[in-house]
């Protein structure tokens, strides 16, 4: 694939170049200390004076070496930016995007994107006062958490299965599962993850490229299958 | 372009640019008969196609709201989506996989041949298959049908080497990549196909015929043709002897307007083709223009249909190549042994991964569901088609509590399965995971109809006046001056792909329009 065929869908900066960025913004506009713990379990950076502006937070990671990911990004580290989840909301529909649609190997940088988009979905207009959205996602981790003994994130992967089939009525669960359909799966990354070539026209199509390829079956008859002509 | 005065009623308006619409069109216009069409979608083609699900998704389909109702599991699963079908000059055909398939002999008496079905509205066509067959041949040789006219087969792509081998094993005989309409060879000025896989987004490569770069440029080239884009028909006038006399429409400012019509024929498909009768009542026709019988809307099909989905431990890239070609065709028969009545065809068919993760269960989520998706590279897919049974329920009608942005009520699409269809499903479902498993599938899964992309019978034919809309020319039983002129006319659905039929019957009626014409009689 191509780096023409890869719509930068989030930017993947390095870390240590969100970091340097996040250090140097321009000052908090309320003063306002009340901030959202910046340190994640797993090593996340610790982030200074951004960590101070309401809802803020970045989910971050790496794309594993070896995968064909990391031979096609640009870069091995990614980042995502909220504009109103918190740390810890972020991380919590991360994983939840996890248990629900529970992939083998599924890189973690497009959940990231899932989640990005439900952030989005959840921004209101006012930065002071939470969306409808946002609310229903804040009841329905407050339900989670409930049902996990009061914190999903710790639980293990049984019990946090077993919460989110505790929750499947709530608009959290029902937005976070309908809005992952396009957001996991209509995508750059996901198409090379999942092995779909995506756009074909500006390629020539497949005739000259693998549509008949499959020579693990005998060959159908000519009438029925003639060749290309 | 030629353009007409609204004011000018020598014109047949035709309301829709598809398959049906878009062939009586050029078919007239050919003949020196003059012709406005409305059409409510814009135009698009092959340089403004996109292959990409979603974004062509939005583009070409048809995206005002509907609501649906009854058990069927579309109604669940998608509420305001009873349909995928378009709203784009060229219509459905922009977005058909193009098989073409004729009917068979006995489907046209469904209602003699598999007797009465209780809780069916079972009807006999009132016409034959001789009757159709002439026009079966035009509409071939038209739309450059393969293994018709000495047009070579299509080369079959992996997802067809899997579905072929299976069936061979199965025992299966009548197994090849199709009857499409889908250039093999350049032909008529078109390219020959690439194996794109994005058939069902447009064809960018124009081999696929579409009424949008065929008919509709052909009908351009006559002096006779007037084609008006993002006009919405919103009603149809008649005069006091019952003759209709003009076509009101929003055009693409949203501003009504009116064209006067010495004929108008409705080929909306088989959503908008009703509700603009039914829009149209009057106090001469108060439950809808030309619903006498009170068949319009009415026995709506929408084919039996389900796909099959198989994994296999070899990767199979299935949307590489033409979405629909291949096909077995040993089922279709009619053998009651079965459980059912009527037939139903297996043809091979891809989805994309966007749309597989939107399809292929709709509503799932947890292990059964990602355990296929993490093989998407590595599955092979059939989509079963077959005879659905008319119900007098199963019906459009119009949504008076919801509005569209006109302000016209949108439709509601009611349907229920007959059991008839539960049985064939059931059986088509089971020879489908037959055919993978024979082919060496480690899973096979069943997939849940989509949004119908096939939409029949709301305003069939009928000899009788009493038990349907119009008669075998498609002409209305109750005005004489106007026409049916997509697939909302069929009496029943058969086990075949519609789309050849509609062809087939457009060019049929516009001979029928244009001889009532010579003789007055309209």
């Amino acid at each position: 694939m191509t780096s023409t065929t890869m719509r930068p869908v989030i930017p993947l900066h390095t870390v240590a170049e969100l970091t340097d960025r996040a250090i140097g913004a321009g000052s908090d506009q309320d003063g306002s200390d009340q901030h959202r713990s910046a340190v994640a379990p797993g090593g996340m950076p610790a982030l200074t004076r951004r960590s101070f502006l309401k809802g803020t937070a970045i989910l971050s990671g790496s794309l594993a070496t070896g995968t064909l990911l990391a031979t096609l990004a640009p870069s091995r580290s990614w980042a995502a930016e909220m504009a109103t989840f918190d740390d810890r909301e972020a991380r919590v529909l991360l994983r939840l995007t996890q248990v629900i649609f529970p992939h083998e190997n599924m890189p973690e940088a497009i959940n990231a994107l899932a989640v990005k988009g439900l952030d989005t979905a959840a921004t209101g207009d006012d930065a002071e006062t939470d969306s409808a959205v946002a609310i229903a996602f804040r009841e329905g981790i407050v339900a989670l958490d409930e049902a996990a003994n009061g914190d999903w994130l710790a639980a293990d992967a049984d019990a946090q299965l077993a919460a989110v089939q505790s929750i499947t009525d709530t608009e959290l669960f029902l937005t976070v599962r309908g809005s992952c359909i396009t957001s996991l799966y209509d995508n750059d990354l996901a198409y090379a993850h999942f092995g779909y070539e995506g756009e074909a026209f500006n390629k020539g199509g497949y005739v000259f490229r693998g549509f008949d390829d499959l020579a693990w079956l005998p060959d159908p008859p000519a009438d029925a299958s003639p060749p290309v002509q | 372009m030629k353009t007409f005065e609204h004011s000018d009623d020598s014109v047949v308006v035709i309301i829709g640019s598809g398959a049906g619409g878009g062939t009586l069109a050029n078919e007239l216009a050919q003949k020196g008969i003059d012709v406005v069409t409305l059409e409510a979608g814009k135009r698009e083609s092959s340089e403004s196609f996109l292959n990409d699900e979603w974004k062509s998704f939005s583009q070409l389909a048809w995206l005002d709201p509907r609501s649906t109702s009854g058990s069927w599991r579309v109604a669940r699963d998608f509420p305001g989506l009873p349909a995928w079908i378009c709203k784009t000059v060229g219509g459905s055909t922009t977005h058909w996989a193009g098989a073409s398939l004729r009917f068979q002999d006995h489907e046209f008496r469904a209602k003699t041949e598999y007797g009465d079905v209780i809780g069916a509205n079972l009807l006999d066509w009132p016409l034959t298959l001789n009757d159709l067959e002439p026009y079966y041949a035009r509409a071939e040789y038209k739309m450059g049908v393969t293994r018709t006219n000495g047009i070579p087969g299509l080369p079959g792509n992996n997802n067809y080497k899997i579905m072929d081998a299976g069936a061979r094993k199965l025992g299966y005989t009548k197994v090849h990549t199709g009857n499409m309409a889908i250039n093999s060879r350049p032909r008529h000025g078109r390219a020959s196909c690439m194996q794109l896989g994005f058939c069902f987004q447009g064809c960018k490569s124009g081999a696929k015929w579409s009424t949008l770069y065929t008919e509709i440029p052909a009908a351009e080239q006559t002096d006779h043709f007037e084609l008006r884009t993002g006009c919405q028909a919103a009603r149809i006038e008649h005069d006091d002897t019952g003759r209709a006399t003009a076509v009101v429409y929003f055009d693409e400012n949203g501003d009504e307007q009116r064209q006067s019509a010495r004929a108008v024929a409705v080929a909306g498909n088989s959503l908008e083709s009703p509700r603009l009768l039914l829009m149209s009542d009057s106090s001469m026709f108060p439950d809808g223009l030309s619903n006498r019988s009170g068949q319009v809307g009415r026995n709506y099909m929408r084919h039996m249909t389900g796909s099959v989905y198989a994994a296999f431990d070899e990767p199979v890239h299935m949307y590489r190549g033409t979405t629909m070609a291949g096909i077995i065709q040993d089922e279709s028969v009619h053998d009651p042994k079965r459980g059912f009545v009527g037939g139903y065809e297996m043809e091979t068919l891809a989805l994309g991964l966007p749309f597989m993760a939107a399809f292929l269960d709709p509503g799932a989520w947890g292990e059964d569901f990602t355990w296929m998706m993490d093989r998407y590279a590595n599955l092979a897919g059939m989509w079963l088609v077959g005879e659905d049974m008319p119900r007098a329920d199963n019906r459009i009608s119009l949504n008076t509590d919801l509005k569209d942005a006109h302000g016209l009520p949108v439709v509601n699409v009611h349907f229920d399965d007959h059991d008839n269809d539960i049985a064939m499903r059931e059986h088509a479902f089971t020879q489908g995971e037959a055919v993978y498993r024979a082919a060496g599938a480690t899973r096979t899964f069943r997939t849940p109809p989509y949004p119908s992309t096939h939409n029949l019978g709301t305003n069939r034919m009928s000899a009788d006046a009493d038990d349907g809309v119009c008669d075998a020319n498609g002409q209305s039983h109750d005005i004489p001056n106007l026409y049916i002129s997509d697939g909302s006319q069929f009496t029943t659905g058969g086990a075949e792909n519609p789309t050849l039929t509609i062809v087939a019957l457009a060019i049929r009626q516009a001979d029928h329009i244009a001889r009532q014409m010579i003789r007055k009689a309209v």
